[in-house]
């Protein structure tokens, strides 16, 4: 028996059309499940009060500070690197050996699973330099996994800068280096930008790697070399160890509410970026 | 030009350190009782992880069944039956879904799908069938974002030349497209699949962790991911370094589907 095509094309367009509202509900879901239970329990006092009793009571706010600074330091130490790593790639050499292996260590580099960046940090910034738990151990650990991402959106934004930029630049009498200081990079910027966005998300959310090379103390840091706890770690303990569901729905609450700000604003960044370029 | 050898420099260091660390104890223990052991207890110098390879690759096919068809159908509804406004607003959302710490998924499996599959089902609910529908949502966005980009790559004269024939938009799509864009989106798949296996936190909080080779679907297993993450806080000596050999062979895991997906994305371009 043969189906009609106009019965295919109908019944292939329901099912597809199912599959795309199924992601969208679990999606809806989980924001929505999280929220409706976490909200109600942030308060002011849940924000900024040290946590009692491991977090059973109390409030949140070392591992908000935490947060912060964790992927602020990351980033701090991701950038050079990267934005100079995209900057070689882009305007001092075209497709040789050289690039093809950095790229190729840098798609590497991306697909490698967190735990992994965390037994790495562990073995090399926490035991073989003898750091110790602590925020720099941490944020090196997390630069090394953001490091792709920045190369890669910096990378494109460095290329969608118009050659004449480069040209009149040149013809003015400008070196090489004082072009890509002065026109380049400064037009780069939105795009930069919008990795670094990307790059701190994708921080926050961070546990594995962050558990094993910043530790889990729940004293406010002083400096780099104390340790800290993440909202994420936090949540994850308040979690798994059942200390209390009432303190990690509003844990997550906070978490997912910080993640979904820095993404949608990196998302509007791009978006402006890509509209500008466009005009 | 220094600093453009960072990442390369890291992802060397990365393999020497945890190389370092694990490779002498495998060598030690033997290649066999390693990987093919099931007895893993490490106080008495039994470490066996053939039953953590085994829920590891299971759990990620399970991750799969549920992740890449309906990845598939997601990019392929939003590029081929939906307009371009549509498609802007739905693509970011999805996209969202990537942004959410794999924490909170782990979380939401064990207050809403585990009890729901122990009632369902029996069985003690944090297992097999948990991990794989958790992750399988996880891996969607990868799948998603991957599959739309080769979609939108395949050339418009493809689909006009399919319509002017008297297909479908159906027909098109499956006779035409999804042939010229199948090494893309294998690709997109495999690389989805590098990030299941990886996976850590959300697995340990709802795989139930039993060392055991499972019989169905329904029985708590501990993938390798997860055993590192949970003995490394307190694992010294052989232990920790059977930690970091379980790291090892992670690290070939997934090099290997990189590498698998690479060349896929590489035949892809070739064939043009």
């Amino acid at each position: 028996m043969r189906i009609p095509p106009r019965n295919t094309q109908a019944l292939a367009v329901t099912l597809l059309a199912g599959a795309t509202g199924l992601t969208l509900a679990v999606l809806v879901f989980v924001i929505v499940f999280i929220l409706g239970k976490g909200l109600p329990v942030i308060s002011l006092g849940f924000l900024f009060d040290n946590p009692q009793e491991m977090g059973k009571a109390g409030g949140i706010f070392p591992t908000l500070v935490g947060t912060l600074i964790l992927p602020l330091v990351a980033i701090l130490i991701a950038l050079p690197a990267g934005v100079g790593t995209a900057v070689y790639l882009s305007e001092y050499t075209g497709d040789n050996l050289a690039t093809r292996i950095i790229r190729f260590g840098t798609d590497c580099l991306a697909g490698i699973p967190s735990i992994i960046f965390g037994l790495f940090g562990f073995i090399f910034f926490v035991t073989t330099l003898k750091m110790g738990w602590c925020i720099l151990s941490g944020a090196l650990t997390l630069a090394i996994m953001v490091l792709p991402t920045i190369i890669r959106t910096a990378e494109e934004a460095i290329r969608a800068v118009p050659a004449g930029y480069r040209e009149v630049s040149c013809s003015l009498g400008a070196t090489r280096w004082e072009t890509v200081l002065k026109v380049v990079l400064p037009n780069a910027l939105p795009g930069i930008v919008t990795g670094i966005m990307l790059s701190i998300g994708r921080c926050i959310g961070e546990t594995a790697a962050v558990i094993f090379t910043a530790g889990a103390s729940l004293r406010l840091p002083h400096s780099v070399f104390d340790s800290t706890r993440t909202m994420a770690v936090h949540f994850y303990i308040l979690a798994r160890e059942g200390i209390s569901n009432e303190n990690a729905y509003g844990t997550a609450a906070v978490l997912i509410l910080s993640v979904l700000l820095v993404n949608s604003l990196s998302y509007w960044m791009m978006n402006r970026f890509i509209a500008r370029r466009t005009k | 030009m220094a600093l453009a050898f960072t990442a390369l420099t890291s992802l060397l260091l990365i393999a020497i350190f945890i190389f370092k660390e694990g490779v002498p104890f495998i060598a030690r223990v033997g290649f066999r009782d390693f990987l093919l052991s099931s007895d893993w207890r490490p106080q008495a110098g039994h470490f066996g992880i053939y039953p953590m390879i085994v829920a590891s690759l299971l759990v990620t096919l399970g991750a799969m069944l549920v992740g890449a068809p309906l990845g598939i159908a997601c990019a392929v509804f939003l590029n081929e039956f939906v307009s371009k406004p549509v498609t802007r607003v739905i693509k970011p959302t999805i996209e969202l879904l990537a942004g959410i710490p794999s924490v909170v998924y782990g979380f939401i499996g064990v207050v809403v799908v585990a009890p729901l599959i122990r009632s369902q089902f029996g069985g003690p609910g944090l297992s097999m069938l948990c991990a794989s529908l958790i992750l399988g949502v996880m891996v969607l966005p990868t799948i998603i974002s991957i599959s739309t980009d080769v979609l939108a790559s395949v050339p418009n004269a493809y689909r006009e030349g399919a319509l002017a024939l008297g297909a479908t938009r159906w027909q098109s799509v499956h006779l035409v497209i999804l042939k010229a864009a199948r090494s893309g989106i294998v690709a997109a798949v495999i690389l989805g699949m590098g990030r299941a296996i990886g996976e850590t936190m959300a697995v340990i909080m709802v795989a139930g962790n039993t060392v055991q080779v499972p019989r169905s679907a329904l029985d708590s297993v501990c993938t390798l991911t997860a055993k590192i993450a949970m003995e490394m806080g307190s694992a010294t000596g052989p232990h920790r370094q059977a930690l970091f050999a379980i790291g090892v062979v992670l690290f070939l895991m997934i090099m290997m589907f990189n590498a698998l997906a690479m060349t896929a994305i590489k035949k892809r371009f070739a064939g043009k």
